[in-house]
Formats: structure tokens, sequence, C-alpha cells
């Protein structure tokens, strides 16, 4: 496996090596024209997201119980959740998001997570990029996994790319991925030696008897050679698609570039923080409000600027747990269980419609007497993307040791 | 024969205590690859000359030398730092003289903007402030630029490297995030006077001052955490005291109490701090507690608060606050009326506790020898850490001379972190450091913020975090980048950088650089190559 690959890259470095720069390009655009690509964009809300206020149950007396200070208010009422389907309502920064709703692409699982039962950010973040709650030793994240049952001869060093500073745990493994920050750094940077230098270190490093840095040199190099060719220094967003001026919302910018480019990209991973609101998180505003609606915004620009090609794009957001049913001392949430769970995509995506058992929120109702029940592992909302999305029949080898998934029919 | 007994084991203890004593394998006449690897792993790499400069001291007398740190000079270090103006100051005044300056300005310039656009709930533009409240802001970033500096200057240029090391160690094991409110105001002080001073110390103790740390308080939220019935019982008191005394009592209120809340608003116990000492600080997520101790351990810490955390201000134990109930932790009973002592409790509990032994054995051990360190290794260090009462100078003595550290598996295992990566490189090259802070820059840019490790989890100690394609692109630009010359924060060395892989180069990495004709070419490829990248 490992060596086929290292042909075909050497492959095409020969063909490049000798001007024909576009071959490994109309290698992968010929793969899109037999079968174009699926994509799949996933959205890691790191630090727990507190789903109840995210996607809010106002038809839950429960609710508006346990938060006194930071419940999101009825529909009916100013700054209130915007309501989906008379029961659950959008948080009101989330408003953007609305239109997808209407369109039916935008599909939630609430009171989806893990059947492991812990409430440490740094385990429960393990378990869902895993893809194995409740084991530790697991070496790869799910994603590459998939990498891997898919693994074909037409992948490019940009078939699996984080837009973040590192490689997330879901996309480490054996099949490579890429991690970056900024598309337009990408690259050696040594003004008029550039050429020689680069030709140097990468001698240095397809040299090196270390297998690690002589493999991650090697799809480094590729990588260079391809983003250059694609030249995503001119791009504009298009539809009049506005991302937010944050660093996630950057991240989705560029994730848009590489999908217009047709550099090969099947698998995209952003990342959102500042969701562990433990102390003063706010309702309709904010500190949570705030956050959310940057995400809001990022997801809805997102759609907007990728037009007809969401047909091929499936978004899924994720993040370790929710938080618990009741507001804690101050006015915040403490690590809680159950969480909801975003679907974007095209006309396969059936949306306009809250998946899941509801487990309800009355104390005898809660996991542990306190959390949001788990009735969907997150594991079938993953497995339904992978087989109805992604296409891949047997998920056995990328979802260990799960033998009872749900079908959920959030994709058609 | 009871005489006899004690001063054969007084004889073992003071044997133990050289790096050249039984057990150890620290090599007599060790070769430049041997050298380099013990000045890469209980310091930040080799500097020109430093190589040769140990193998003439004698290994074992190196290690000895850098487990105590006390008794070494560090006079040039010292006048490194001497033009750094908040590095010797308190929080309360760093406090009062940087950072409330600034809030106030920020405070105004917020009010200014509102008239103009009551709809805007955001910061203002930075375009929209005075140069007076612009000037509050720079002095504000000042301290944290400051501090920042002088890890990257003493992780350069210290002669107590691994003081250096276990500081950086410690520091990301007890991990406070300088994004959170005041935390920031509170660094200086936290790895100044918490971290450093107790490195190599006893770990009970070293633990004991991070959880009073107004730092650690503030980043896990403990300072605010009170025990739920609290309001209640004062009330009941109050009501009591009136019907005894036939009047009204005004509510009472220490003056130096945390500020009151804007609104009057139910306060209650947090876990968070309870969680993060047992899964982090101590025992390991797999140490054997549940959600009920996280609960009670939350409880016996209400009450450790801060004395006006805007302010600067410090510990306080607050005694309204407190949950004086019994508590069971680990199984161990905590009586009732057990005030401030029910923390310092538990904390004997867990730095007793054998998780916390195997725990911060691996994580020592993993440090020093490599990812997945040999069992047995982590066994006799946590032995070690049990039959010392937690000595962390004791627990990394048996490592650093144990076999394991020296066996040819070690070599060269560990990929160095984005810090100690731009560290080395910087000794490496003999370079002079002007202005530290573009390095800060670099070293973000690689990956690893100083002091904004968000999670309470630290960095992660394993290549897996740490090679990827970008991040390795990054590391090739930044070792063009500091020996170009162009860069005017740090003053090139003589690019005598040979020395930098004690001349265990590959055929094709050599071949490569023979090929460069510029020493700076021949300074970058060789802080880039895949042989510098590890340690």
């Amino acid at each position: 496996m490992f060596s086929r690959r290292v042909f075909v890259k050497n492959g095409g470095l020969a063909l490049l090596s000798l001007g024909f720069a576009p071959a490994f390009l109309a290698r992968t655009v010929e793969a899109a024209g037999a079968a174009r690509r699926k994509v799949l964009i996933t959205i890691f809300q790191r630090g727990a997201v507190d789903g109840l206020n995210m996607v809010v149950p106002f038809g839950e007396k429960e609710y508006y119980a346990a938060r006194p200070s930071i419940a999101v208010p009825t529909p009916n009422v100013a700054d209130g959740a915007v309501d989906l389907d008379g029961f659950f309502g959008l948080h009101p920064r989330l408003a953007p998001l609305k239109p997808l709703w209407d369109a039916r692409q935008l599909a939630i699982v609430h009171a989806s997570g893990s059947p492991d039962g812990t409430r440490s950010h740094f385990d429960a973040q393990d378990y869902m990029e895993s893809g194995t709650p409740g084991v530790k030793s697991t070496q790869d994240g799910w994603l590459n996994r998939y990498l891997h049952a898919r693994e074909h001869a037409n992948a490019t060093p940009f078939r699996a790319v984080a837009l973040a500073p590192q490689l997330p745990r879901m996309l480490q493994g054996v099949e490579p991925a890429l991690a970056l920050s900024q598309l337009g750094q990408f690259g050696i940077r040594a003004g008029q030696a550039t050429d020689m230098v680069q030709a140097s270190f990468e001698s240095e490093y397809a040299a090196a008897a270390d297998a690690v840095l002589h493999r991650t040199g090697g799809q480094a190099f590729d990588a260079v050679r391809m983003l250059k060719s694609a030249d995503p220094s001119k791009y504009q967003p298009e539809n009049g698609a506005e991302y937010p001026r944050s660093a996630y919302g950057e991240a989705l910018r560029q994730i848009a570039q590489l999908v217009k480019a047709d550099v090969g990209l099947e698998i995209a991973f952003a990342e959102a923080g500042g969701w562990d609101t433990h102390v003063n998180q706010g309702s309709s505003v904010g500190q949570l409000a705030q956050r959310l609606a940057d995400f809001g915004q990022g997801i809805a620009a997102l759609a907007r600027d990728l037009g007809d090609r969401m047909e091929d794009v499936v978004i899924l957001t994720m993040s370790e747990f929710g938080r618990a049913v009741a507001e804690n001392g101050n006015r915040g949430t403490d690590h809680g269980h159950g969480n909801a769970m975003f679907i974007v995509g095209g006309q396969t995506v059936r949306g306009g419609k809250v998946y899941g058992r509801w487990p309800g929120l009355a104390r005898e109702q809660r996991y542990d007497g306190r959390d949001l029940a788990v009735t969907t592992d997150f594991r079938s909302v993953f497995n339904e993307v992978v087989r109805r999305h992604l296409g891949v029949d047997d998920t056995r080898a990328i979802f260990p040791g799960f033998t009872n998934s749900q079908s959920l029919g959030f994709i058609g | 024969m009871k005489f006899l007994t004690r001063s054969a084991s007084a004889l073992i203890a003071v044997a133990t205590l050289s790096a050249a004593g039984p057990g150890s394998a620290v090599p007599a006449k060790p070769d430049d690859k041997t050298v380099l690897h013990v000045l890469n792993r209980i310091g930040f790499g080799a500097r020109p000359g430093d190589v040769a400069r140990v193998r003439e001291m004698g290994l074992a007398k190196y290690i000895d030398e850098q487990l105590a740190p006390e008794r070494m000079p560090d006079a040039a270090m010292d006048a490194r730092l001497a033009g750094f103006d908040t590095l010797s100051l308190n929080s309360r005044r760093i406090a009062q003289d940087y950072y409330v300056p600034a809030q106030m300005a920020r405070r105004q310039a917020q009010q200014a903007n509102a008239k103009k656009d009551p709809a805007v709930e955001t910061d203002p533009p930075k375009e929209a402030r005075t140069p007076e409240q612009m000037e509050m802001a720079r002095k504000q970033r000042e301290v944290l630029v400051e501090l920042t500096s002088q890890k990257i200057l003493r992780a350069a240029y210290s002669d107590r490297q691994l003081q250096e090391v276990m500081t950086d160690f410690w520091f990301n094991h007890f991990n406070v995030f300088a994004g959170k409110g005041p935390t920031q105001q509170y660094l200086t002080e936290y790895e100044r006077d918490v971290i450093r001073p107790r490195a190599l110390g006893k770990f009970r103790d070293l633990l004991g001052a991070t959880a009073k740390s107004p730092a650690m308080l503030f980043y896990l939220d403990n300072w605010q955490s009170v025990d739920p019935e609290a309001g209640e019982r004062m009330a009941a008191r109050r009501a009591n005291a009136q019907r005894r005394f036939g009047m009204m009592l005004p509510p009472r209120r220490n003056p130096n109490a945390p500020q009151p809340p804007k609104q009057p608003q139910k306060r209650g116990l947090n876990e968070n701090y309870g969680r993060e000492l047992m899964e982090l600080h101590t025992l390991g997520v797999d140490g054997g507690y549940t959600q009920q101790d996280v609960v009670n351990v939350a409880r016996a810490f209400t009450g450790w608060t801060i004395e006006e955390p805007r302010q600067g201000g410090g510990f306080r134990f607050e005694p309204r606050f407190h949950d004086d109930g019994e508590k069971i932790v680990l199984g161990h009973k905590i009586k009732a009326g057990g005030e401030q002592s029910d923390g310092e409790q538990v904390l004997d509990i867990l730095a007793k506790h054998p998780s916390t032994a195997k725990f911060i054995a691996t994580k020592l051990a993993r440090r020093f020898v490599s990812d997945t360190p040999p069992p047995a290794l982590v066994d006799r260090a946590a032995d070690k850490f049990r039959e010392t009462d937690g000595n962390i100078r004791e627990v990394v003595r048996t490592i650093v001379t144990s076999p394991e550290f020296f066996a040819a598996e070690a070599y060269r295992a560990k990929v160095k972190t984005p810090f100690e990566f731009v560290v080395s490189a910087i000794r490496a090259t003999g370079a002079d450091v002007v202005d530290a802070a573009p390095l800060a820059q670099a070293i973000r840019q690689l990956g690893m913020p100083l002091y904004m490790c968000q999670p309470p989890t630290g960095y992660a100690d394993r290549a897996d975090a740490w090679v990827n394609t970008g991040a390795l692109l990054n590391r090739m630009n930044f070792a063009l980048q500091l020996v170009s010359g162009r860069n005017r924060a740090v003053r090139p060395g003589d690019g005598a950088v040979s020395a930098a892989l004690g001349g265990d180069i590959s055929d094709a990495t050599a071949a490569t650089i023979a090929k460069a004709t510029e020493p700076a070419q021949i300074a970058a490829l060789t802080l880039g190559s895949p042989e510098f990248q590890r340690r």
C-alpha cells in the first residue's frame, strides 16, 4: 500500500520536473468527471458547546425551570429562539442558518453524543475523534480510517486538509493528511534562492531514514507544488458570501477555496473554540451568543459561497459533550452529556427536521439526574454520513466494535 | 544493630545523590553523541563548545550540577534580564500599574463609542482610541511580552538548563491560559514564585502552591466555587441574630471579600478545579476516581478564593463560602468542620496516591526518554517518587541516569516541540537575541503560542502532535530566517552549527549541505534538516 503511493507520487514528481505541471490536476479533474468526488467538511466545536442553548427545546417547561437566568426565551418574545418546528428553536444568533433549514438543507440531530459518560474535555474529544468511545488505545482517527478504506490512486496531497495549526486527532493515522493555517503562506520562502533551497530541503527529507519525517516531508513538498499551480491568491467568495472575520471564518473561507480549486479535496476540518462557558454564559446576548453568531455566520457563508457545489458537500458539526441541564452557581453551565449536531448539504440531505428521540429534561429523564440523556450515539451520525454521503457500504473498519448503528435517515 | 542499619541506609541515600552512584548508567568516557544526547534532554541543546566542555568536566558531574541549580551562579542570565521591568513585580503592582489603567482606558473608549452608536456591543475599533488609551493597551501587553521573552532567553542562555526544562514541564503540567480574564496578570508571579523555585522540589509542595495560586484559582474557576447552601445558611444566621437581639443587623461583609457581582445571583459549586486536579494534576484520567469524588473534592475546596481578583490580590480562605460538612474522597473520610484544612487534606491524599506516582513518573519519563517510555523505567521512577515522598529531583535523577535513558532506542527518539526547536536553533548557532518577541511570534506560528495553551491539558509531548506538513515547512522557513541576517531581532552567530548534530548526520544530509556555498545556507540546511527536528 505504502510503496504504491510512493510510486504514484514519484511518477507525479517525474512529470513535474519535465514541465508537465498540470498533469496531476488533469488527473483529478478526470477522476472528478467520472464520478464527482464527495466532500465532507467537519467542524469541531472544541470545549463543549451548550447544545440546549444552541438548539433550544423551548417547548419544555423544565428547560426554563432549570435555567432561570440563561434560558433563551420562547420564539414569540423579543430576542427569543428562532422557531423551527414548534418545539425546538435556534438560538437567535443562529438566525443566518434559518434559510438553510427552510430550504431543507439543514438537519439537526439532538440528544446525540457518546455512550461513554466522561465529562473530561480531553477524553471526550479523544473519543469523538478516534471514533471509539471508551477505548483509549486507538491510535488513529475515524476520518483517517475512512481515507484508508477509500484509498485510491488519484489521491492528492490535498485529499484531507485541516485548516488548523495542528493535525487533529480525527485525521491522524496511516493516510497522509495536511494541516495548515494559511494557504498563501504555504511553501519555502527564501527569496531568489527559493527553488534551490527547496530542492535541497526536499532531498534531505527524501533521503531521511526517519520514517515519520521522511513521509511528512515528502507530502509537504508535493503539496507546495500543487497549491502553487492552483494559485489561491486570487480567491473571491461568490454569491455575496460574507465570512466572519475570525480564525474560524478564515478557515472556512479557505476550505471553500480548496473545494473550488479542484485540488482533490475530500475531507476538510475546521474548529471553533470558546464554548466552555462555566461562568456568565449569557442567554440571547452575551458570551455564548457571540460565539454562536460567529459559528452560524461561518456555516451560512460557506454554504452560500459553495453554491451549486453544495450538491457534493456535507458539512457536519460536533462538540465533545453537552452541558448540564441546570445552570450552575455562576450563571454558567458545567460539563454535561447529550448535545446537538448539524448536518448541512444539498438535495440529498433531508433537512428541515430535528432527528433523534427527544428524552425530555425532567429530572428522572436526565442522565445521572443532571444532563441531557444521549439517545443517538454520535457514531450513528458519523456512520450515516460515511455510508450515505461518502458511499462506503462496509464501515466496520472505520467504527470498530460499533454494531448497533441506528439509521436516522437525514441523508436520502 | 539498629544503628548500623540506619547508617547503612544513610550511606545508600548519600550514594544515590550522585549521578555516578550505584545504579547509574552514566558513561565515564562518553562519545560526542552521548554528550549531545544529554545536552538535548536535560537542556535545550548544545551551544558551540558545549560538547567539549561537558566531556572535559565529566558527564556525571554535569548532570549533578544541573540537578542542583540553586548552587549554580547565573549572573550573565540575570544581567540579560535586567532591563525587563515587570519580571520582579508582584501581581498587585502588575495589576495596578499595567492592567487596571488599560481596563479603565478601554472602558472610557467603549463609553465614548457607545454614545456614538448604542447598538454596538463589541470593542471599539482601534482607530477610535486616543493615543493615551493606545499607550495603556501597549503597556498592558508589555507584561506578557516580557514574560514570554524571559522564557525564551532563559532557555537559550541560562546555565541552569535543567531548571528551565523543568519549569517548562511543570508550567505545562499545571497549565493556565493567559487568555482567560485576569489570569494573565498573575502569570509572572505564578511562574517565578510558584513553579520555578519548586521545579525540582517536593511534589506536594508544588501541588499546594499551585492550588493556592490566584492564576490557577481563576483559570479553573475555583475562586468562585461556593457551597450552594452558604447563602441560605447566612440568611438563617442573620434571622437568628435578629430574633436574639431583636434588631436588624446589616448583612456582614468582609471589606476584603471578592467584589460582589453586579446583580444579585445565586452562586454554587464549580467542579472544574476538582476534576482537573485529579485528572490532570495528580491521579491521571484512569487514576481511579469517580464523579462522586469530583463533587467531594470540589466541596472541600469551596472557600479557596482570591482577594480582589481584578486588583491582583492573593489567596484567601473565605469560611462563609465553605461547605464544612463531612466528605469522603477516594475512600478517605474528611471530618466535618475542617475549614481550610479540607483542601490540604485532599492534596495530601492525592499526592500520596500510587496513581499519582505512576502518572507523574510516566510524564517525566516521556519528557526525558521517549514518547512510549519503557514500563520498567516508569515503575522505578514511580517507586522513587513514593520512597522519597515525591522528591522530584530524585525522580528525575533516577530517569536521567538510567540505562534506558542512555539506550540506543532513546537517542533522537523525541521530536522537538516548536519551543524546543526554536531555542535549540538559537543555541546551536550561538546567536545573540536582541529582541525575543519575534521569536515568540515564530513559536506561535509553529503551533505553540507560549502561555496561550487554552485547555488545562497543556501541550502534548508526543511527536504526532508536532509533525505535520505545514509545521515542517514553517520550521524550515524559521531556519532560513534565523540565519539570514535580515532578522534584526537576532544577530546570527558564526554559523558553526555542525556541533548541533554532533557530527551525526546522514550521508544525504551531509551531501546536500556540502553543495551549499554560503554559510547562511549551510546553517539553514542544518537547522531545517530532519536530524535537527529531533532531540
